[in-house]
């Protein structure tokens, strides 16, 4: 690190960035939607604006039976937990938190994300919701052990389980040239971690919206913020895992932090609106027969890298 | 003074969802009680200063919990808690027993003569609690996990209801294996 002593982010700084991205995540989006449509493109940039003050004049649709205290709980935990996961991701060289154990963190704190689509899904009392939950346990129990994997790996060739270890050991060669595999391993987790894009079987269309399906007015505002943060989180944390941190010419460390998480979160929205919905069962298969393999293997050669260093 | 406050709201909070696993009438309820029972027990080891485990004991119980939901409910005959259940059999012998064991441990944590501190808290906790508990003992451990992971396989072959020769036919010859439902790694 170059700037070692440089002082901590503020939590208001880091959750006012999240959100900006998120809104970013959001309005690239529509933006896709808008082209594809061909409507005009420049007017889809005011449409999480637009959409986030309708659903916050929305009236609550309530179900019967349905368990409001889990189903709440599921939605707040979202952007709860994209939030936590937040705290260790630094921004040029200061994070909120630089815990020696940081990459753990992140890790347990983004499977809350499964807490929550499940309880979500459960606490509806809607036959979509339930089926939407148990989509995404599926998909997390296919893409978690590559997942992390991936981030074992980067942890590995830095030594350290301290994001901010693993930022300085890149300054000789970003992770994502020494180790591709487990750079496009976590790209793929990170897109199904957020239920986005090929991997958005768990709120899909085919069942109505999923887990997503009752939640209405802000219930629904809540799970659709939580949902682009914790893309935009996931996005985030690959720049100081893989991508080099804050290295980069002329610009502050903050501001080449800043660009290429922008550039990887543009990355996965368009992968978003590309990519048709993988299904389950098939995504099960490739999950263990190639990614876990691939990412095993990734994790072998860059032992050997660091025990020939 | 902080560290107390923390470890008594900690230590409460396990008892009192862990007694909430088995007052609420939904399994689902049930199961996100004991995942917060969990989660509150691994706050203890962060006080330690084991951050690893303590991160740890999170990251696993969550995904643990969020598997066992499903069995949870799979097993249960009133998931949702629609009609009265329940979570409770045997009441006498499971309060007697119940009793006993606390009797049995906080007898242990106030008759036993706990050692003094000698000396500064190692640097690495986590390092130490590890070479403790496994140093002399590591053969055995790799063994063991081995003999679990063994153990995980064959249960897997075992239950599994289509294996490789209904795949791939009776001499494993089959180009395209015959599944039920099409899709997946090369077909």
């Amino acid at each position: 690190m170059v700037e070692g002593d440089a002082s901590p982010l503020s939590l208001l700084t880091l959750l006012v960035l999240v959100g900006v991205l998120a809104y970013a995540a959001a309005a690239g989006s529509a933006l896709l939607h808008a082209r594809a449509a061909g409507t005009a493109p420049v007017a889809a940039l005011a449409v999480p604006a637009r959409e986030s003050a309708r659903l916050l004049v929305q009236r609550r649709r309530t179900v019967p039976g349905a368990d409001a205290l889990l189903w709440r709980l599921g939605g707040a935990l979202l952007p709860v937990a994209a939030a936590l996961a937040a705290l260790v991701v630094p921004l040029g060289s200061t994070a909120v938190s630089d815990l020696s154990v940081g990459v753990v963190w992140f890790n347990a704190m983004e499977v809350l994300a499964w807490c929550a689509v499940w309880l979500l899904g459960w606490g509806a009392n809607s036959v979509w919701g339930l089926v939407g939950g148990y989509r995404f346990l599926i998909q997390g129990l296919s893409y978690e052990l590559p997942h992390m994997f991936a981030l074992i790996t980067a942890a590995l060739g830095a030594g350290s389980l301290r994001v901010g270890d693993i930022v300085a050991a890149q300054e000789g060669v970003w992770f994502a040239v020494l180790m591709p595999a487990a750079f496009a391993v976590y790209l793929v987790s990170a897109l199904a971690m957020a239920f986005w894009g090929p991997f958005d079987a768990p709120v899909g269309r085919d069942l109505a919206g999923g887990a997503s399906a009752e939640p209405t007015g802000v219930d629904r505002l809540v799970l659709l913020a939580g949902r682009y943060m914790l893309l935009a989180v996931v996005a985030a944390m690959a720049v100081p895992l893989f991508l080099g941190g804050g290295a980069g010419p002329i610009l502050p460390a903050w501001a080449w932090s800043l660009f290429k998480t922008a550039l990887v979160l543009g990355l996965l929205v368009w992968i978003g609106h590309r990519v048709p919905t993988v299904r389950m069962d098939r995504f099960t298969e490739v999950g263990w027969m190639v990614l876990l393999p691939l990412s095993l293997l990734q994790a072998l050669v860059v032992s050997v890298l660091v025990l020939a260093r | 003074m902080a560290e107390t406050v923390v470890f008594v709201v900690c230590a409460l909070g396990a008892v009192a969802s862990g007694v909430a696993v088995f007052v609420v009438d939904s399994m689902a309820r049930a199961t996100f009680a004991l995942l917060a029972s969990f989660l509150f027990a691994a706050v203890p080891l962060l006080l330690l200063g084991l951050s690893y485990l303590g991160v740890l004991v999170v990251l696993m119980m969550v995904m643990e919990m969020m598997v066992m939901v499903v069995f949870m409910i799979m097993y249960m005959m009133n998931p949702a808690g629609l009609m009265p259940m329940s979570m409770v059999h045997n009441k006498a012998g499971a309060l007697t027993v119940a009793a006993v064991t606390f009797a049995v441990l906080a007898a242990g944590v106030l008759l036993v003569p706990w050692p003094a501190r000698e000396g500064s808290p190692p640097g690495d906790p986590t390092l130490q609690l590890a070479e403790a508990i496994m140093g002399p003992h590591m053969l055995v451990m790799m063994l063991v996990g081995m003999v679990l992971f063994a153990t995980m396989v064959a249960s897997v072959v075992l239950s599994t209801p289509r294996g490789r020769y209904d795949r791939y036919g009776d001499d494993l010859r089959r180009p395209r294996p015959d599944d039920p439902i099409r899709g997946g790694v090369g077909r």
